[in-house]
């Protein structure tokens, strides 16, 4: 396995678990199961235990390994020099187990739609740009940015419209960008973190031969989760394009008034989504854009930026659903976190963010109290 | 006799009970070097009615219970040596009660070090509690129930003197209160002026029951921290620094390291001297108090005080020192383990040089590490060495200078501090036959059935 030189050294000392102040346990799994065997540290022991044929693999550690949301809290807070490691340790043991074909029955399915369907929702491919019937958004030819959208932004019908709000807005301000429609595919984020290399790999080369083809410099994704494949695992694009998240774009425009906004008058705290924060150390921009709207109040959850809590959708969990369900799920304790501030929106940049919170916002019963909008959405109530 | 399984999990829930060979594997050991022993069963309660249930079915079963923290010890003491049932304590993580004026919080049985710093620092800026070196994960009620010590150890002892209070899930299921709290509402005393029941538990491993609540005393926390470092390379000077150093009572903390790496440490004792305040004069003074104290020491050219280099400093203010945990890995191989004797000063110099003798004999990377306990009453010295777990070979090797050094370390007069399963039997032996038997009476009475963390203080 690759980094099996590197198990044997956790201490599990439990400093991956935490906040960097201690507040709260952090790890997404953890605090839903609360065994120390869904702990980082546990993971680092139960693999080495499964590589050492001391305990074989079951259910039970497929459940373990694969409930990980990859939301690299234990990147950010492990102690030893091989932090930065640790996601991609439990991705490749996932990879060991993918490549020995005993993998949980919802992975074993999702990969399985990627690789027939192109989605993970079995919908056809012509069916993927129609989320953007009805607007003025073009298809790709030559314009300044690719806007990527993703499986979730193409095929959900939540993050549909969360598609339908950056692509209206990024019109309005005049940006100059197209979609690739039935033509695009999928990014592969999740195929990666669900540990199916082979077919990530060829994921990454079909859209980089497209994107490639198409003489894209530019791309502006929608999903968090594709603009951290683009930037750190498609080896060819770096240094060719240039990969931007859409609040990257919208926060300068707005900051410099090229998207004019009116007032807004509503408490909103933002959730940090892990591919975009701690994966990619993009705090600021969709708080920039919040922080812009007049009538605006920012309030912070305790755990925010590299200790925001995970919804629990990351790592191919929004798709397996291993995270979900209970008191303790992820999501609903982040709406928890959500609802201890007194605001009344919770402001996403991520469409498998938003429809995990949204969930949780239903199962809580508090679809009276907390709105779950993405920073779009709340751009676009605000447009001048 | 019934699926206990299943009893187990209509008490907590079908979630937080497990039987499943990937717990067992995890809970059967410690980041130590204990043999692994699986439990039969994991439980995570939310509760103490839970725990009352868990214990009651225990009990009637006859199945061995294991109250765990964070399980750092790293001595083995959360091994179910006898199998059972581990209580991992750590989802009952909840902050009770806060008396800002009395200073003292009550805490649940499974909550951290580092989330009652955190709750401090947050609602509370003025108060503090005895944080030790042990990762901000390890419990309370845990770090008590060992006789843990902190960073306020010099000042007022061992953490588990620091104890206002305790409840108690008795190994019959009853609840039982220690300490003033039996009597009246508030917290404040775990004994005097009654009768000091505290003393059944405390230092017991969970042998004679399992803290549910622990009301720990909270000292004035300073605005400011700074640490200076007085090196000497003769350890017999040590006990006279500790000496003067203590007299002044300007300290807030005095540890003591010796290491042989980087070379500029080498053949050195780092007397590491934490002090506090709350304006810039009151910390000259303390640091002048500190020099004049040691002055002679200085003249006599026996030692000097160490510029601290910036990049150092807050590694060692830092609390809990994460660095300790690091100390893991300086052979890139993830382990650690230290026997650390609670011993008298003045056993510095054979201590130390005891240590570097048991590095040099089995080839092991070591650290000394001394924390001084009260006014120089006692001090904790840690006979640390590194290991790579996947070298069963150098695994061996610690053990093997470990168990020297436990020998050496009742030879001296020492007294094991979270002593082994083996130190323990060490310890009994010794022990004076009446004490050995109070110990006996006091286990038969509170445990008949043997079943509160078997093989720990098997007095019997």
């Amino acid at each position: 396995m690759k980094y099996e030189e590197i198990v044997h050294r956790c201490f599990r000392c439990g400093y991956c678990k935490f906040t960097s102040d201690y507040y709260d346990f952090n790890c997404p799994s953890y605090r839903k199961f609360f065994f120390e065997s869904y702990a980082p540290g546990g993971r680092m022991w139960l693999i080495r235990a499964w590589l050492n044929d001391e305990i074989k693999n079951s259910n039970h550690l497929q459940e373990i390994l694969f409930s990980c949301a990859t939301c690299a809290n234990c990147v950010e807070h492990c102690v030893f020099t091989f932090s930065d490691d640790l996601v991609n340790i439990f991705i490749a043991a996932r990879e060991e187990m993918v490549n020995k074909g005993i993998i949980p029955p919802p992975v074993r399915d999702y990969l399985k739609n990627i690789n027939i369907s192109g989605n993970p929702y079995k919908e056809p491919a012509e069916e993927r740009g129609k989320w953007a019937d009805g607007t003025a958004i073009q298809l790709y030819d030559d314009q300044e940015y690719l806007f990527y959208i993703g499986c979730v932004g193409s095929y959900d019908e939540r993050a549909k419209k969360i598609a339908r709000a950056v692509g209206n807005i990024l019109i309005q301000a005049g940006v100059s960008m197209g979609i690739l429609g039935n033509r695009e595919l999928c990014d592969g984020n999740e195929v990666r973190t669900l540990g199916e290399m082979g077919l990530f790999q060829y994921l990454a080369e079909q859209n980089t031969t497209l994107f490639k083809e198409l003489g894209v410099k530019k791309i502006i994704t929608l999903d968090p989760h594709a603009f951290n494949a683009f930037n750190k695992d498609y080896p060819g694009l770096e240094g060719e394009i240039e990969i931007y998240h859409y609040t990257q774009i919208l926060a300068p425009l707005i900051q410099s008034k090229k998207i004019p906004l009116k007032e807004y008058k509503a408490a909103i705290t933002y959730h940090d989504p892990c591919y975009l924060g701690r994966h990619n150390e993009e705090y600021e921009a969709s708080r920039t854009i919040l922080a812009s709207i007049p009538g605006v109040e920012l309030i912070e959850m305790d755990q925010n930026r590299e200790n925001a809590f995970c919804c629990g959708g990351g790592g191919g969990n929004f798709f397996t659903d291993i995270l979900g369900g209970g008191n303790d799920s992820p999501n609903r304790i982040r709406v928890r976190q959500a609802l201890d501030t007194g605001v009344q929106i919770i402001a996403v940049a991520c469409p498998q963010c938003a429809k995990t919170l949204d969930d949780a916002v239903k199962t809580e019963e508090l679809e009276d109290k907390l709105e779950v909008l993405d920073v779009a959405e709340i751009v676009s109530r605000a447009l001048a | 006799m019934r699926d206990i399984r299943l009893s187990l999990a209509e008490i907590v829930g079908e979630d937080y009970v497990s039987n499943r060979e990937e717990e067992a594997y995890f809970y059967a050991r410690d980041p130590g070097l204990m043999p692994a022993h699986e439990p039969d069963y994991v439980i995570v309660p939310k509760t103490t009615e839970e725990i009352q249930k868990i214990v009651r079915l225990a009990n009637k079963e006859k199945v061995p219970i294991v109250p765990m923290g964070a399980g750092m010890a790293l001595t083995g003491l959360v091994i179910p040596i006898k199998g059972g049932i581990v209580i991992d304590m750590k989802r009952m993580n909840k902050i009770v009660e806060m008396n800002e004026k009395a200073r003292y919080v009550i805490v649940e049985g499974g909550t951290s070090h580092g989330a009652l710093k955190s709750y401090l620092e947050k609602n509370y800026p003025r108060l503090r509690h005895s944080i030790p070196d042990s990762p901000a994960t390890a419990t309370i009620a845990a770090n008590v129930m060992i006789h843990g010590q902190g960073r306020l150890t010099q000042q007022y002892g061992f953490n588990s003197d620091m104890v206002s209070g305790l409840e108690i899930v008795l190994p019959s299921g009853e609840i039982c209160k220690i300490g003033s709290c039996s009597i009246s509402k508030e917290w404040f005393s775990k004994g005097a002026p009654l009768p000091d029941l505290s003393g059944l538990f405390l230092g017991w491993f969970g042998a004679t029951g399992i803290i549910t609540k622990v009301a720990l005393k909270l000292y004035p926390r300073k605005k400011m921290r700074d640490v200076e470092i007085f090196v000497t390379d003769r350890d017999d000077l040590v006990p006279d620094i500790v000496y003067e150093l203590t007299h002044t009572e300007m300290a807030e903390d005095i540890v003591i390291f010796s290491q042989p790496k980087p070379l500029i440490f080498k053949d050195n004792h780092h007397i590491t001297i934490f002090i506090t305040g709350d304006t810039d004069e009151e910390l000259e003074f303390k640091r002048k108090m500190i020099w004049n104290a040691l002055d002679g020491f200085i003249k006599s050219k026996d030692g000097g005080f160490m510029s601290v280099p910036p990049v150092m400093k807050p590694t060692l203010l830092e609390m809990p020192q994460q660095s300790v945990s690091r100390f893991a890995d300086v052979k890139r191989g993830g382990g650690f383990e230290y026997s650390g004797p609670i011993i008298l000063v003045e056993k510095y110099p054979e201590c130390s040089r005891k240590v570097e003798e048991l590095s040099s004999k089995y080839d092991l990377g070591y650290s000394g590490m001394a924390r001084i306990i009260g006014r120089g009453h006692c001090m904790m010295y840690g006979f640390a060495f590194t290991f790579n777990r996947a070298d069963p070979d150098m695994m061996d090797r610690v053990r093997k200078a470990l168990h020297e050094a436990s020998d050496y370390v009742l030879e001296i007069g020492g007294v094991f501090w979270k002593a082994t399963v083996d130190e323990q039997r060490l310890a009994i032996e010794r022990m004076d036959p009446n004490t050995r038997n109070l110990m006996k009476m006091i286990k038969n009475k509170l445990d008949p059935n043997g079943i509160m963390n078997p093989g720990n203080w098997e007095v019997n």
